[in-house]
């Protein structure tokens, strides 16, 4: 048995988990809502290839950087988990 | 029997045979490794079953359509039924596979210490997973319609039995080889028909890519991009540009988005599928493979509905627009316009008795006053249902029989495996969670699986029978099911985690909040349990979409947000939570000491 964790380790956990949060959640924020729709006019303006650059962002682009966000959240938590020796 | 038929019954025959093959296969063997979710399935392999899980009618038959008629404004649905799955990763799957119960409501029951809330969120799921099930059945109703060759409500009919007989076997579910077949049967179906029609428009196989490339019909260089070529060729005939075209205003789609996107991380039957991975960092990781799994039919759609959209219009417009021969004559209409029209999803009515087809946008008055110089009286293609789209599609482009046959196998396999998921998740709810845990707690095990199949079949009969008139297509139906779940779900399990202050009495009437004015607002335009003639808008003098242009589809945010609000004000002025529920909540904060995974059919079967 490892010993029980502090509360003020136990603090210190939870709030690397929200920073990490509050970034991870602007990006796809800004990625979805910000490029894809309130920005989606200037954006189109330019082109990838034969896209409008909002509208990829909208119907392509969005996706690919929600999937890489769910694997860098989980690759810093298992750090993170590693560093402060919560895991399993 | 036509060549297409034979391909059809052979290859929708022997897909299910496979399913069958497998579930026996593997329920020989009751000690294999696979059928041990605590043991032996990787990240990886649960990611294509949940894929397959997730992945219904609205998303392979349905969404397509969408983007097709809607074009831009159909990003709703691509951003919303993924982005969820960050939000899923991010701030539920983690802490609650660490806390360890069997449903969801078996959650809220306990995180809120209150058998009230857990009945609240029985009543929330049930009300959200037979919405969902509405939208299924419309999806069955067109895939069997077109098999069979019948109406669409005889396809419903046909589809309610199968889907009885399908989730009644039951235990398939749990067996994650079997949602594997289906995923690839199902991914398979949809991209082999997407890389044929995309080399065809622009010699890239790669759909993603085809869909930003230079249009070159049959490898002839046009020298403008597919997109600009779909934009020129509807705004030709008065539709709005495919690029630029809006859902509702910007408001709307960025609600609409919203809501699907918490509505798909409040889903019951997607949560239980992290409740059963071995440790913590595995429901972090399962998450993201599943994600990789959808994103690659999701990032296939727009290709499919670009192209299917504008290989629609070519085939109607052969020639230039407004001369007389630029119309297609109905008697040289090709086969699938036959075929389709037997279902009735596909309408011509001639208006100017030309005999020949006009279809445009004459709800657009500028270019319905220029049509009518040329003798067009009104669009003649009176119905064209956005859920027969994908289906059509490999017929549209002439690809070979097997390929139109393969692409109906896949999108029952989508429809039946989701349908199935969510009954079951229906018939937990009630026997579990409502019979056994609140109202009788001392019946037998017989019974509670007596009461499961029973709630089961009154399930799909009542989807059924409300599935003959939907409330709209498959992917508008299901999105009304993603709001119900977004208002009412996500709020309580989110708090529960985050929120250490929330307590019963906060959380018990954000629920009943955010499920009840979304309940009204959905009720009021599409009908009182979706019946036709039962929309209460016009007695109340209030116009569609009054509450700033917000669809209905689109009102789950409005719901979720009225939910956190009502539970943060209402647990602010009642007693904190007891001292051993807020050490609950500190310690599902933390992955250590997990205990080991339910079984994932014992999680099915509760």
């Amino acid at each position: 048995m490892r010993a029980e964790m502090t509360p003020e380790k136990r603090k210190e956990y939870w709030k690397s988990n929200l920073r990490l949060l509050a970034v991870l959640l602007t990006i796809w924020f800004v990625v979805s809502y910000g490029f894809s729709i309130l920005l989606v006019e200037p954006l189109n303006q330019f082109y990838l290839g034969g896209y409008p650059l909002g509208f990829w962002f909208a119907q392509q682009g969005s996706i690919y950087v929600f999937v890489a966000i769910i694997f860098v959240y989980a690759a810093m938590m298992n750090k993170l988990d590693e560093k402060f020796d919560v895991g399993e | 029997m036509t060549p297409l038929d034979i391909w059809t019954y052979v290859i929708v025959g022997s897909t299910f045979a496979l399913y069958i093959g497998i579930a026996i296969w593997a329920r020989a063997g009751s000690t294999s490794e696979f059928y041990v979710a605590g043991g032996g399935v990787h990240p990886v392999a649960n990611g294509m079953a949940t894929g397959a899980d997730w992945m219904s009618a609205a998303s392979f038959i349905s969404m397509a359509g969408m983007i097709a008629f809607n074009g831009y404004g159909g990003s709703v649905f691509l951003m919303g039924w993924t982005g969820g799955y960050v939000l899923l990763a991010l701030l539920l799957a983690p802490y609650l596979r660490k806390f360890g119960k069997f449903t969801v409501p078996e959650f809220i029951g306990d995180r809120y210490y209150s058998q009230s809330a857990r009945v609240v969120a029985v009543i929330s799921l049930l009300v959200a997973s037979i919405v969902y099930v509405i939208g299924q059945m419309t999806g069955i109703g067109v895939a069997f319609g077109r098999f069979l060759g019948v109406s669409y409500e005889m396809g419903i009919f046909a589809g309610m039995g199968i889907v009885a007989v399908y989730a009644i076997l039951g235990g398939m579910k749990g067996i994650t080889y079997t949602q594997i077949a289906q995923y690839i049967v199902l991914i398979l179906a949809y991209t082999i028909p997407a890389i044929f029609i995309s080399l065809q428009l622009t010699g890239n196989p790669l759909p993603q890519l085809g869909l930003g490339a230079e249009y070159r019909p049959d490898g002839v260089p046009s020298g403008i991009s597919l997109l600009a070529k779909i934009d020129q060729v509807v705004t030709d005939l008065g539709f709005k540009e495919y690029t630029t075209s809006m859902m509702g205003s910007k408001l709307n789609m960025f609600a609409y988005t919203m809501s699907l996107m918490i509505g798909t991380a409040g889903l019951p039957h997607v949560i239980i599928r992290f409740f059963t991975v071995p440790k913590v960092a595995d429901a972090r990781y399962s998450a993201g493979w599943a994600l990789v799994f959808i994103a690659i039919l999701y990032t296939t759609a727009p290709a499919v509905g670009a192209m299917a959209r504008l290989n629609l219009m070519e085939t109607i417009q052969i020639g230039p627009v407004g001369e007389e021969t630029g119309n297609l004559l109905y008697t040289e209409r090709p086969d699938w316009f036959e075929r389709w029209e037997v279902t009735g999803l596909l309408r011509f009515e001639d208006k100017n008795n030309d005999g020949r087809i006009q279809y445009y946008d004459d709800t657009n008055p500028e270019f319905a006053a220029r049509a009518a110089e040329w003798g067009w009286q009104g669009n003649e293609m009176v119905r064209v249902d956005n859920d027969i789209m994908v289906l059509a599609n490999p017929e549209i482009a002439n690809l070979p029989n097997w390929v139109i046959a393969l692409t109906v196998a896949g999108g029952l396999a989508a429809a039946l495996s989701t349908a199935a998921g969510l009954l079951l998740a229906i018939s937990s709810a009630i026997s579990h969670d409502l019979l056994k845990g609140v109202l009788k707690p001392d019946i037998s095990e017989k019974q509670e699986l007596n009461a499961g199949r029973w709630s089961m079949v009154a399930a799909i009969a009542l989807a059924g029978y409300l599935g003959l008139h939907p409330p709209g297509f498959a992917a508008g139906t299901v999105a009304l099911a993603f709001g119900l779940a977004a208002s009412s779900l996500f709020p309580a399990l989110m708090l529960g985690i985050f929120a250490k202050r929330m307590n019963n009495t906060g959380a018990i009437a954000g629920m009943i909040t955010g499920l009840i004015i979304t309940l009204i607002y959905v009720f009021q335009h599409r009908g009182i349990m979706f019946i036709p003639g039962t929309a209460f808008l016009e007695p109340l003098g209030m116009s569609p979409n009054w509450f700033f242009g917000i669809t209905p589809e689109a009102f789950g945010m409005i719901g979720a947000i009225a939910n956190f609000a009502v539970a943060l004000v209402v647990s602010k002025f009642t007693a904190p939570p007891p001292e051993h529920i807020q050490h609950l909540v500190e310690d599902v904060r933390v992955p250590r000491g997990s205990g080991p995974a339910p079984h994932l059919s014992a999680a099915l079967e509760h």
